[in-house]
Order: C-alpha cells, then sequence, then structure tokens
C-alpha cells in the first residue's frame, strides 16, 4: 500500500499564485481559481488548494477550524476535545458542490471558537500559542482527524484534484477576501490524502510554496526542538513552522525572518555597511539551522499582508506585479495577465529578496 | 644460547642489483635497522627493529627496498592469532602494560563506511560550486542566547564568544612533545591560511605560536602542563581535555626522554622528567566541579574565549554530553574510539569507548529532546579519514570535525604507530633535533594546507550534488543519509533509515 503524508516524505513540483488588495477592497474567490488554472500544467491532479483573508468578517474574533473527519467517530472525538478546551459559537459543514474529478472526499466540517477563559488563565498561555497547541493535539492524538486551517477571519480550502476543480468543488465564488493564495500540486507519488495538499497554515500564517527544499532534515529537526511536531513530512509544513517559531513565538520582523530562511551570501554580507553587517552575522549564525536551501517560492499569508520569497539563488520561478492597489504573484506571468492583463509593473523578484505587500495604513478588514 | 620468542614482524627486501650501497637508509634509520658491515662492504639490516615506517623506502635513490609483512607464520589457530602470541611474549618478558601509538589497528567495524551520501536527481536540482556559491563557512559556539533590540526594535547584535572556521574541519590537540616543533609549526601557519585553528594539546605553547593565537586551540589538561594567564588569553578557545577515544578513562604519560629542554620550559616541568597527566583532574570529581572549572577559565579570559569540553566517546556518553551542556561549555568535542594518540595502553586502546558515529548521533539526537542543541556546538573527531567522513559526520549532526591521524598523514606519518619510541624518521613525533630536521616546516605547512583545501573542495561537491549550498543546510540533515548492511538497532541509534527505503 502506498504510504500518505507522515509515512514518507515526497517531493512535489507545484504551481503557486497570490492577490493582495492593499486598498483592502474584497477580491472573489473565483479570481484566484481563475489563475491558478492557467498553470493547469504545473499541477498533475494530486493536490489543490487555496487561502483566504478576510473572507469571514462576521466572525472575525473567533479562530476558523477546518477540519478533516474519516469518519463520524473522528468528529465525535475531534468535537469532544473542541468543546472541553474552547467555546465554540457555530459549527457546520463547509459548503461543497459535487464535481466529477473530486472524489472519496472526507466529512469537512467549520468551527468558529474562543478558547476556554479559564483554560487559557489555567494554562498561562497566550491565545494563539493555546490554539496552536491544541491544534497539534488534535492532528496527533484523535484519529481520523485533521485541523487543516486555524486562523481568525481567513480560511483555507484545499483537496486532491486539480486546483480550478478544487476552487469549484468549495464554491469559492461565493467567498470574497482581501488577500488569495493558492497551490496547485505535482507529487512525485499518490497519496491520496486530503491533509497532504496545500496551502499548510498554523493560526494566521498560511504558506503556498512551489520547490523542493534540500535542508528539510536539518530544519525538521531544529525546530522540533521548539515544540512542533512535523507530522506531515512536507516542505510546506515545516516552512510553515519555521516563519510561525520566528515571528510569532520570537517577534522577529518578516525582513529578519526571510535573511534567515533566505540567507544573504557571506560574500554579500562582507559587502554590507558594518551595522547591516553585524546584524546579519548575528542572525545568520543564531539561526544558521533555519536556513532553507534549494529551490523554492513561497507566499506566506497572514493577517493583514503577504510575503513572497524566492530561494536564494532563485531556483524557482516566482513573478510579481502590480495593477493600481493589487498586487499579483505567481509561478508564471500567464498565470496574472489572465485575471488582469493591463498591469502597471511586472517584476521577477530576485533570489533571497522577500516582496512584502499589507493593506493600507488605516484599512479595516 | 639466547632463543627469541618474539619473531620479526617485517622483512627488509633489498634488491642487490639496484642498490648502490649509498648508505643512505643506514644514515635515515633511527631504528638502527640498516647497517653498514665494513667485513662484506655490504649493506645489511637487522629486521626485529623494523617498525615498518617506511622511511627507508621513501629515500632509497634506486629504489632498491621494500618491507613486507613476515614470511615467517606460526600454526594456525582462529582464536589465537600471531599477534596475540607475541603480546603474551612481550608481557612475558618484561611484566609491563603494552604501549603503542596513533588509533586502534584492530578490524573494529567503521560506521562511516556504512552509511550513503544523498544526490538530487531531476525533483530539484544539483548544484554546481563552479558557478554558484558553496558555503562551508561554519561558527561554534552558543546559538541560544537572546535578541537585544533598540528602543526603535533595531537589532543590536551581541557579541557571542565562538570561533569562526572557513571550513568544518580543525586539527585536532596534538601536543609540543608528542610531536615535534616543526609539526606544531606546521599545524599553526596552515590553520592561519586555511582560516581554522590547530590545538595546542597539553603541552603548553611555545613561545614562537604565541604569533598564531588567533587560530590556537590552547588546552587545558588534568597535568595543568604549561598553563599560566597569557597561555590561557594566548588562544582564541580554551579547550578543557577530560578524555581521548584512544584511551578513555586514563591519563597521559609523555615520557623523560622526550621531554628537551624547550620541551622542558613550554610545559613548565624539569627536563627530562617523566610528564604524568592524571587521569582525572584533580579538581573535577563531579559535573558541577566542571561547572566551576569553566567559570574560572571564562573569569581568566574575561568571558572573550569559548570554553571547549573534550571528552572520549563512552557508553553514556549523552548524557554526559547533556551534563556538559549545561555546565557553561560553549563547545563539546567528542573523541570516538578510533581516534589517535602519541602512546596509549593497547589493552584501553582497542576495548575502551564506543565508535564516534553513534555517540554523535545519540549526543545530537539527546541534545535536541532535551531543547538545548543551541545551546553548545559539537566537534567530533577520532577516525575522520576523508572528506566523505566529514560530509557525514556533519549530516548526523556535527558542526565540525577534527582531524588528527590524516593531519599527520599529510605531513608524512607512515602509520607505524611508534610515536610513544621518540623516534620518528619522519620528523613528526621526536624531540630528537636530527630527525624533527628532517621535517620541512614550510612543506609540511603547504601540505596541510592542501589536504584541507581538497577535502573542502570535495565536501563542496557533495554539497552541491544534494542541491545544498551552505553547511549550515548539511548540519544534522539526516535525511540525507542512509544507512547500508546495519541492523534495526543501528540504524535506530544512529537516526537514519536503510537504503532503498
Amino acid at each position: 500500500m502506498l504510504k500518505r503524508e507522515g509515512q514518507v516524505r515526497i517531493p512535489a513540483g507545484c504551481a503557486i499564485s497570490g492577490i493582495f488588495s492593499r486598498s483592502g477592497a474584497p477580491v472573489n474567490g473565483g479570481r484566484i481559481v481563475q489563475s491558478i488554472a492557467a498553470m493547469h500544467d504545473r499541477s498533475n491532479g494530486l493536490g489543490g488548494g487555496f487561502a483566504g483573508y478576510g473572507i469571514y468578517p462576521g466572525y472575525k474574533d473567533y479562530f476558523a477550524m477546518h477540519v478533516f473527519f474519516d469518519d463520524q467517530t473522528a468528529r465525535r472525538d475531534c468535537e469532544e476535545f473542541l468543546q472541553r478546551h474552547f467555546d465554540i459559537v457555530n459549527l457546520s459543514r463547509i459548503p461543497t458542490r459535487k464535481v466529477k474529478s473530486i472524489r472519496d472526499e472526507p466529512l469537512i466540517w467549520r468551527y468558529f471558537v474562543q478558547p476556554l477563559h479559564h483554560k487559557l488563565a489555567d494554562c498561562q498561555l497566550d491565545e494563539a500559542e493555546y490554539v496552536s497547541r491544541c491544534v497539534m493535539r488534535i492532528n496527533s492524538t484523535v484519529k481520523g482527524a485533521y485541523v487543516f486551517s486555524s486562523g481568525k477571519n481567513m480560511g483555507v480550502f484545499k483537496a486532491v484534484g486539480y486546483p480550478e476543480d478544487v476552487g469549484e468543488f468549495y464554491r469559492l465564488e461565493e467567498y470574497e477576501g482581501y488577500c488569495w493564495t493558492a497551490h496547485g500540486r505535482y507529487p512525485t507519488n499518490t497519496p491520496g490524502w486530503w491533509g497532504g495538499a496545500h496551502p499548510f497554515a498554523l493560526l494566521d500564517y498560511s504558506v503556498v510554496h512551489n520547490g523542493e527544499i534540500s535542508s528539510y532534515d536539518a530544519n525538521r529537526r531544529w525546530v522540533e526542538m521548539f515544540g512542533y511536531r512535523c507530522s506531515l513530512l512536507t516542505d510546506t509544513e515545516v516552512i510553515a513552522y519555521i516563519f510561525d517559531y520566528l515571528l510569532r513565538r520570537l517577534g522577529l520582523t518578516l525582513e529578519e525572518a526571510a535573511a534567515i530562511v533566505a540567507a544573504p551570501f557571506w560574500d554579500t554580507i562582507s559587502r554590507m555597511p558594518e551595522e547591516e553587517r553585524e546584524r546579519m552575522i548575528c542572525l545568520r549564525r543564531k539561526f544558521s539551522s533555519l536556513l532553507i536551501t534549494g529551490p523554492f517560492s513561497i507566499l506566506l499569508g497572514f493577517e493583514g499582508g503577504l510575503m513572497a520569497l524566492n530561494d536564494r539563488l532563485k531556483l524557482r520561478s516566482l513573478v510579481a506585479a502590480e495593477a493600481g492597489d493589487t498586487f499579483y504573484v505567481a509561478s508564471e506571468e500567464c498565470a496574472i495577465r489572465t485575471i488582469q492583463p493591463q498591469l502597471n509593473r511586472v517584476w521577477a523578484p530576485r533570489g533571497g529578496e522577500p516582496v512584502i505587500v499589507r493593506l493600507n495604513e488605516g484599512v479595516q478588514v | 644460547m639466547r632463543t627469541e620468542l618474539c619473531w620479526p614482524e617485517f622483512e627488509v627486501l633489498r634488491d642487490p642489483v639496484r642498490c648502490v650501497n649509498c648508505k643512505v637508509c643506514v644514515r635515515e634509520c633511527a631504528n638502527e635497522v640498516h647497517r653498514w658491515d665494513e667485513k662484506t662492504g655490504r649493506v645489511t639490516a637487522d629486521e626485529s627493529k623494523c617498525v615498518n615506517c617506511q622511511r627507508c623506502v621513501a629515500t632509497c635513490p634506486t629504489r632498491a627496498l621494500a618491507i613486507a609483512p613476515t614470511r615467517n607464520r606460526l600454526r594456525e589457530g582462529a582464536g589465537w592469532q600471531p599477534g596475540l602470541l607475541r603480546q603474551i611474549y612481550r608481557q612475558a618478558e618484561t611484566g609491563g602494560v603494552l604501549l603503542s601509538s596513533m588509533g586502534s589497528p584492530a578490524p573494529l567495524p567503521s560506521y562511516w563506511d556504512r552509511l550513503l551520501i544523498n544526490a538530487s536527481q531531476v525533483t530539484n536540482p544539483s548544484i554546481d560550486p563552479l558557478r554558484e556559491p558553496m558555503e562551508t563557512r561554519t561558527f561554534l559556539g552558543r546559538r541560544d542566547a537572546p535578541l537585544c533590540r533598540d528602543e526603535n526594535g533595531r537589532l543590536v547584535p551581541q557579541k557571542v564568544p565562538g570561533l569562526e572556521l572557513e571550513t568544518p574541519i580543525l586539527f585536532a590537540a596534538m601536543s609540543y612533545g608528542a610531536i615535534s616543533y616543526n609539526a606544531h609549526a606546521a599545524l599553526a601557519k596552515a590553520a592561519k591560511r586555511l582560516g581554522t585553528f590547530y590545538n595546542t594539546g597539553e603541552g603548553g605553547l611555545h613561545e614562537d605560536f604565541y604569533a598564531y593565537g588567533e587560530n590556537t586551540i590552547v588546552q587545558v589538561a588534568s597535568g595543568r602542563f604549561g598553563v599560566h594567564p597569557r597561555y590561557l588569553n594566548a588562544g582564541a578557545a580554551v579547550e578543557i581535555k577530560i578524555g581521548q577515544g584512544a584511551k578513555p578513562g586514563i591519563g597521559g604519560h609523555l615520557p623523560g626522554k622526550k621531554i628537551t629542554a624547550d620541551v622542558a620550559r613550554t610545559r613548565m616541568i624539569p627536563p627530562g622528567s617523566d610528564a604524568i597527566s592524571p587521569a582525572p583532574h584533580h579538581d573535577i570529581y563531579s559535573i558541577e566541579d566542571l561547572r566551576q572549572l569553566v567559570d574560572s577559565l571564562k573569569e581568566a579570559t574575561g568571558g572573550t574565549r569559548p570554553i571547549i569540553v573534550k571528552v572520549a566517546a563512552v557508553h553514556n556518553i549523552a548524557a554526559i554530553a547533556s551534563g556538559i551542556a549545561r555546565s557553561g561549555a560553549d563547545i563539546i568535542a567528542i573523541d570516538g574510539f578510533s581516534g589517535g594518540t602519541g602512546a596509549a595502553p593497547v589493552r584501553i586502546r582497542d576495548n575502551v569507548g564506543i565508535p564516534i558515529e553513534l555517540a554523535l548521533a545519540a549526543v545530537d539526537q539527546r541534545l535536541r529532546d532535551e531543547q538545548i542543541r543551541g545551546r553548545v556546538s559539537l566537534v567530533v573527531s577520532g577516525s575522520i579519514r576523508s572528506s566523505a567522513d566529514v560530509v557525514k559526520a556533519i549530516a548526523l549532526g556535527a558542526d565540525a570535525v577534527s582531524i588528527g591521524t590524516a593531519a599527520l598523514v599529510a605531513m608524512g606519518c607512515h602509520l607505524c604507530r611508534s610515536c610513544h619510541r621518540g623516534l620518528c624518521n619522519w620528523g613528526i613525533a621526536s624531540q630528537r633535533p636530527d630527525l624533527v630536521a628532517r621535517l620541512d616546516i614550510d612543506q609540511a605547512a603547504d601540505r596541510l594546507y592542501n589536504l584541507v583545501t581538497a577535502w573542502t573542495h570535495e565536501i563542496q561537491e557533495m554539497m552541491g550534488g544534494m542541491g545544498i549550498n551552505s553547511i549550515d543546510a548539511l548540519r544534522g540533515n539526516r535525511l540525507m543519509l542512509r544507512g547500508i548492511g546495519l541492523s534495526e538497532t543501528e540504524l535506530r541509534v544512529l537516526g537514519v533509515q536503510h537504503a532503498g527505503e
């Protein structure tokens, strides 16, 4: 029997795409589906997914848990866990429609939750850490349950199939958000497990990634020291944990995190002005085991922003573009032109140089 | 009539047609194997003194010489090999402990040879080190210091005591006394050129080598030879030597005949006296004592130097390393049971301790399990024989490796395992001025430089093949290794999968 994610490490090629509206103007989910569909040949039907930000304005103060269940027992067990740890204000199946090419779907549920006050106070953790630990607990101990999205006012939708079919399945045209990312997967195996599709998300952070990182086990073994459990054995998972650790747990800036995972070469550092050079040396030494090598292009979604980052040799394609207040980024330019033929600016970000976009000042979503 | 129970181990084969009786071999052999016989007008050999150091072979201008294992055979017996019989004869004769030098020649398993390295194919690209930067720079020291920021939130880098190496290879600790002035000078010069470090061992630091302080690790061992404040501050790091892979649990013994005036001055002991390092440090009887010595050395160096604690790989090494990591050390050096030495009891060398591969894997994993891997760097040694061993060590979890035997071999050592006799014909492990003079410092330094440079190129090629362009991404990257012909237990301890998995 073929092994699924978590039992075996499966390399994968991919397509990624992202849209970000700086003004906060809602972007329909259908647009990101149209964009990723243009890169159909970069996927092979074994995984597709999307992350949308600003999609749950009505529940924006609640953590939105998207969960796959293998069966009703798993759902019951998971709900028992959720009830013990959270105040559940809304629960429902995530609306889907039948699509011919998407089969064997698990039960897909959504819960809007808040940590129980007394539990939170008892464990002396902040809200985010509490939720992240609960998610890890469910994913590692509740058999047949898998939380694949756990942020506020954002959600991940993913499945085994071509991304455009996945978008149709989840009825993404019914959602609107200020930021969307998408992923089409080309794995070298047929795992057939929905949890293994991308994006990978923890709290507000979501990662879509194209590449195969050669530093995987060095990164995994380092980040696992800090309580993360890499249960999927995928690049995307470990990258998401690295960013969660650097940004949320240690409070580094996005620029600093980018300078750690796609560190400038020592040669480049030696030519920097002294102050900057010392800072870079400090970061590279301290976080040397979080350097990511091998080809990657990453879109990191987070509350209010999006970061695109290439590996330092730029071994994977990544194109960025702007039209008005909207930022586009994709593996190939066609995926941008297909939804926005007129662009003010198109460029290929340099290897290791993060492109960071945020909501304009004062924008509330 | 005298009966010799021990037979010569080697035969000196001299081609009479080629030999021109030039007597170079007579002059070159400090063991006095070759002799000029006035009566017959021929060079003869006393094979019983031969240690097979190959000096005569290498210097014979007509290539008339070869050394071969003796054809003399004892009656076969699997359990009682000739070597064992020889040792019993010698002990029965002398009542003494058997001594030898360098790493164990016993056919003990080498796990490096049972590990295979990965390479990229199709799904991700290999990287060509001739076209792209391929970084081998390595920092040794703590990596767990909290980040500091100023009031504007800007990062304020803190000075962390540590060592920066251009390539993850250091020269292992070898004392002046065990090896010669010229060998030390060559190591110091090469370390400087390579951007790495050599190590004084426990012999103190000769006045002439203070100039190489930036590339020197000064050692504090149980004998405290040559230790004084200026010495401690002369180097880039201070190493507390607890143990050594070739002889875990015991001290050291440099015979008086190797304690020349210069060695004596450097060690701060009387010339000609035996230099005996006790088995334990007499101020370290437990882990909390180690902490005090670490703190003392930090104080003596103003907190500016990283402190290395060197231990031998023994059964409980993971717990020991964890204790050391919590005792304030910045770097742990672990020496495996195949490590070299200037002199060690044969029984200890061949039977005490464990392979460095298993020790390294266990220590690296334990420190991670305890979430303190960032508190220390790991340097391993004891059977690093090639660049492939370096790559495998780093993938298992080491930050860097030390090479001792390989460095000596680069300088001309032929592993005759007779350093303790002080008659090294290559001028490496001797203090006899005429022998020491045979080792040309600049030539030896060049050869060391070449060796490490060659290894670094090979490491870069292997990294590139794996699609890795910084040594940082190789460290602890065990998925890049697969075991071959290993048991489940061995694979579990090493933390690697079997080839094909």
